[in-house]
């Protein structure tokens, strides 16, 4: 059975021809799309190492079906940054050592631009690590990473506040 | 996973047909489904997609007052819908407190009520389970069960259902609207998941093709909303199944409870109405002794199914708590950690 479906990935129209329905988004990205960024952690939707966002949410690529998601607008963390110019929740992450080995911080900032978009969370960095759970840690750089979330909500704020002004 | 067909109808009708095939499943999120088929606990042979489906996405208000949700809303978009969430409180508290924010963006309505158990031994193909093999046996009868049901399990089974959202639900009197080849039915939620009994492979009253399309809470549900909440004991604080949870819903009349509305969850197969408990406050003073007496009536019935006896005190003791938080008025916004029994609670002596 043959599937095309049309996905816009990181502002880029891609029609993709897909030879079997079981492929997940997860692994559409990583093996065929060359987007290894976004990470196959428990590949179960227990660690969020896959978080990515489809039309503006965030979600766990491993558990969607790509074929499902026809249509759909997907955001990695390779479409994330403007050229050479980290985004914001990228550069806070560095600024605020909220990671170590690395593996899940893809995951991480992908689910932080979700949080900041969904704007539930305030500056309470119990309802920031509250609305992080869903994003594991093995190295524990949980304190650095609700520093870098609230640190790029507020920059994206105040980012916001300038245009507008 | 196994390899299955595809199909993508355009219609309830049509989606209604491609299920009527044996061996279908509905895929709406796939949160549940898709991590059923890799571990290969779930083997459809076909996928009816219900993505371009219309009619499924709406919450709508009614006339009464009472609000029809989607079976394809997603948690979040209910959780925090304002109209909702301030009607039904409680129903968003147990959103919020259910998986993670991606499940909750990505997890429907009707895959919420439709989820399975999360029994280990049902999880793995290689233990015996009378849910996911009628007549192979039950591992968790003898095996690591400290989680498992006290309330309406069977020797065949001792599963629990796992949902949060079910649980105030079933309290509220919420009705599901069902559609199959035969037409359009209704079913009390109350009525909706099947106790395990002898077929414990048939978890609600749906016959295979039916789909759910709609969620029904009445006008007098938001009746409770400003005493209703939702208290859910985890082993960890977050993103994790309840060891044991409850819902309270109180109408108070000149500082008495004019009624009362009560549910368990994490204590049996479906979540768990207390109609007997909710007569025990009937008139009531809201106070501790009367919360005692309703929760002593709640889990009268209740046994171990294993080593879980330990469920059934702290059961009444969330329920309690669900009752005193309940009296003590919903607050203006969720806490930081939704229906958390760690969360602060201002103003509410919790042990008197």
């Amino acid at each position: 059975m043959s599937l095309s479906i049309t996905l816009t990935v990181n502002a880029v129209p891609r029609t993709i021809a897909l030879d079997d329905p079981r492929v997940t988004l997860l692994d559409l990205l990583r093996e065929r799309l060359d987007l290894t960024g976004t990470k196959k952690g428990c590949d179960r939707g227990q660690c969020g190492a896959c978080t990515v966002l489809v039309d503006g949410r965030r979600v766990n690529s491993c558990l969607a079906l790509a074929v499902s998601l026809d249509g759909a607008e997907v955001l990695t963390i390779e479409g994330l940054a403007e050229g050479e110019v980290p985004h914001p929740v990228q550069a806070a992450f560095i600024e605020h050592d909220a990671f170590q080995c690395g593996f899940c911080t893809p995951g991480q900032i992908m689910s932080a631009v979700g949080l900041i978009r969904e704007a539930q969370a305030g500056d309470d960095p119990e309802r920031v690590r509250e609305a992080m759970s869903g994003n594991l840690c093995r190295c524990g750089a949980y304190k650095g990473i609700t520093e870098a979330v609230l640190e790029a909500q507020r920059r994206l704020a105040a980012d916001a506040e300038e245009k507008a002004a | 996973m196994n390899r299955f067909d595809y199909v993508r109808p355009a219609t309830v009708a049509e989606a209604v047909a491609a299920a009527a095939q044996p061996g279908s499943a509905y895929l709406a999120a796939g949160t549940n489904l898709l991590d059923l088929m890799k571990g290969g606990v779930m083997r459809p042979a076909r996928l009816v997609d219900l993505a371009r489906v219309p009619g499924l996405d709406a919450i709508e208000a009614l006339p009464d007052g009472g609000v029809r949700i989607g079976a394809r809303v997603r948690n979040s978009d209910l959780a925090y819908d304002p109209g909702f969430a301030r009607r039904f409180p409680a129903v968003a508290e147990a959103l919020l407190s259910g998986a993670s924010a991606q499940l909750r963006n990505a997890a429907t309505v009707g895959g919420n009520l439709l989820q399975r158990t999360r029994c280990a031994y049902f999880y793995d193909p290689a233990s015996a389970c009378n849910k996911r093999e009628a007549g192979a046996g039950c591992d968790a009868r003898e095996g690591e069960n400290r989680l498992h049901a006290v309330l309406g399990w069977s020797e065949q089974c001792i599963a629990t259902h796992p949902s949060d959202f079910c649980v105030p639900l079933v309290a509220l009197g919420a009705v599901v609207e069902i559609e199959g080849q035969a037409g359009r039915r209704e079913v009390p939620l109350e009525e909706f998941h099947r106790l395990p009994g002898t077929t414990p492979e048939r978890e609600s009253v749906l016959a295979p093709g039916e789909l759910i399309v709609a969620v029904r809470l009445p006008g007098e549900a938001a009746g409770f909303a400003g005493h209703a909440r939702y208290v859910k004991l985890r082993e960890r604080t977050s993103y994790a199944f309840a060891v044991v949870s409850a819902t309270a819903g109180l109408r108070l009349e000149d500082g008495a409870i004019a009624e009362a509305r009560l549910a368990l969850g994490g204590v049996a197969a479906k979540p768990w109405r207390v109609p007997e408990a909710e007569a025990v406050l009937r008139g009531a003073r809201p106070g501790a002794e009367a919360f005692r007496r309703a929760a002593e009536a709640a889990l009268a019935e209740a046994r171990p199914s294993g080593d879980n006896a330990f469920k059934i005190e702290l059961a009444r003791r969330i329920l309690v708590r669900a009752l005193t938080l309940a009296a003590a008025g919903t607050p203006e916004r969720l806490p930081a950690l939704p229906a958390s029994p760690h969360a602060p609670h201002p103003g509410v002596s919790l042990h008197g």
